[in-house]
């Protein structure tokens, strides 16, 4: 079976600071891999140079064996096959959920306007919101409002979904409804690339848990083995300033 | 002619073209305002996206450029555009098109200023979010950057338009000096066959101005009421 995703020595600076060093993956079809790592050691930046939000300095990233190109011509189009959900609430304000979620299937894929908002309801259905489809973002609370972004990123029929610490700027008692969303998509099989600070639900949605620090792959292993007997320092250091 | 007509002196109004010599200072003044907000539209949308494009030149221009229109009063500018492009340059500009050229000169600068900060207070995640959607550029532009920034522009352009509209009351002064001089040259004229001709002109040329400013102001302030 062939990799959906496959990233080849990437190497990423910020103005001649290196921020990802000689960084090596590949994503199987229905894998789910969760990236854990101290704030700062590049995640983030990791899964925007996977969508090509960022440029890289050397290396290559690789959907479905196509290299992708931030500066191509075919980057919108790589781009769908990627859904992305983000930390902070992305959604268009000016919006309402509905218009939100069909947007780009009907704007960017062409796709029959009635077709596409009989796959948000059902969609906004499965994540518990379709009461809300003719709210506003500003009406929803974060919880709410990233299922929202979920749905967004799902009606695309994306081959692979992004999750950058999707429940990080969430109260805690709205965490559980978001990482509930994500652990049922993982069940059905979808192939996820997830990074998350959320400890016990790392441990229960992955396949494959990497660790990064410092902008490179550290560890790299199958999440029992890594959360009760990580075998580097540095990995064992990092889970030893969580509580769970 | 009815001996009313006669007797407060409007008959000289019905007298060869002078009606039309008031109404036209009225309407050039009407004019300058209409053009001179049309031109500031346009010309601040297109200054105001260049404004966002982090270009060291264009950032220290348009700063310039800004605070010269900040500091200058407009009668200030109007004296300058129009005494030194007549004298000092040689160039022979009317008094209309100085006023357009003083007026959208301020309002391009005004409207630049709200289109550039408009655009920039909408987040990165915005554009970004959008990409990651497959979104081209143009796509974020039409269907999620351009309906925020509008939303955000309205009511600061129409406070700003309100303000143009406004100023034109300054226009208007300068244009009354042209029409009473006008009206002064209809009753010269008229002494002989008119001698109340002096009341009627100006009775007029005050009716005319009222009639030209109420709805200016009407308008002013509806559109401030809806802005707030
Ligand atoms: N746009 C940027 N410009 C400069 N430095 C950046 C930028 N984005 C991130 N960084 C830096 O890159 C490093 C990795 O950031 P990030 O990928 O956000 O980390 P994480 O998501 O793991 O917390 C940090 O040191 C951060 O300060
Ligand atoms: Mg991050």
């Amino acid at each position: 079976m062939d990799p959906i995703l496959t990233v080849e020595h990437l190497h990423k600076e910020f103005d001649g600071y290196t921020v990802l060093d000689d960084v090596n993956m590949t994503v199987n079809p229905g894998e789910v891999v969760v990236i854990v790592g101290p704030s700062g050691c590049g995640k983030s930046t990791f899964l925007r140079c996977l969508n090509g939000l960022e440029k890289i300095e050397d290396g290559k990233v690789l959907l479905d064996g196509k290299i992708i190109n931030p500066t191509g011509v075919d980057i919108a189009k790589d781009r769908q096959k990627i859904g992305m959900v983000f930390q902070s609430y992305d959604l268009f304000p000016h919006k309402t959920i509905l218009q939100n979620i069909t947007l780009a299937p009907v704007k960017v894929q062409g796709r029959n306007k009635d077709e596409a908002v009989r796959e948000a309801v059902s969609l906004l259905e499965r994540v518990g919101l379709s009461n809300k489809k003719d709210q506003y973002p500003r009406q929803l609370s974060g919880g709410q409002k990233q299922r929202v972004a979920i749905v967004r990123a799902l009606i695309m029929h994306p081959e692979i979904l992004l999750f950058d610490e999707v429940t990080a700027a969430l109260d805690p008692e709205m965490v559980r409804e978001v990482l509930e969303v994500v652990l049922s998509l993982a069940k059905e099989g979808r192939t996820m690339l997830i990074v998350t600070h959320e400890m016990a639900f790392a441990r229960a949605v992955a396949d494959r848990i990497v660790f990064i620090d410092g902008g490179r792959i550290v560890e790299e292993g199958r999440p029992d083995e890594f959360f009760t007997d990580p075998r580097t320092e540095r990995a064992r250091r990092f889970l030893d300033s969580f509580e769970y | 002619m009815s001996p009313v007509i006669e007797s407060i002196g409007i008959d000289v109004l019905f007298k060869g073209n002078n009606m039309m010599r008031l109404l036209s200072g009225l309407m050039a003044a009407l004019k300058i305002s209409m053009i001179s907000v049309v031109l500031s539209i346009v010309i601040g949308l297109v200054l105001g996206m260049l404004m966002t494009l982090n270009k060291p030149a264009i950032k220290v221009v348009s700063r310039i450029y800004l605070e010269t229109v900040r500091i200058m009063p407009q009668m200030v500018l109007l004296f300058i555009v129009y005494f030194g492009a007549t004298k000092a340059m040689g160039l022979n500009l009317s008094a209309e098109t100085a006023s357009i050229i003083v007026f959208t000169f301020w309002g391009s600068a005004e409207m630049a200023d709200l289109v550039r900060g408009a655009l920039i207070s909408i987040p990165v995640i915005q554009y970004e979010s959008s990409y990651a959607l497959g979104m081209t550029g143009l796509q974020t532009y039409l269907y999620v950057i351009i309906p925020q920034t509008v939303r955000r522009l309205l009511p600061l352009a129409i406070n700003l338009i309100t303000r143009m509209i406004k100023t034109t009351s300054l226009v208007m002064m300068i244009g009354i000096v042209e029409v009473l001089k006008v009206g002064q040259q209809i009753i010269e004229a008229n002494r002989k066959s008119s001698p109340n001709a002096a009341f009627g002109v100006f009775a007029t040329v005050f009716l005319l101005y009222f009639i030209a400013c109420w709805p200016i102001s009407l308008l002013s302030r509806y559109l401030e009421k809806k802005a707030a």
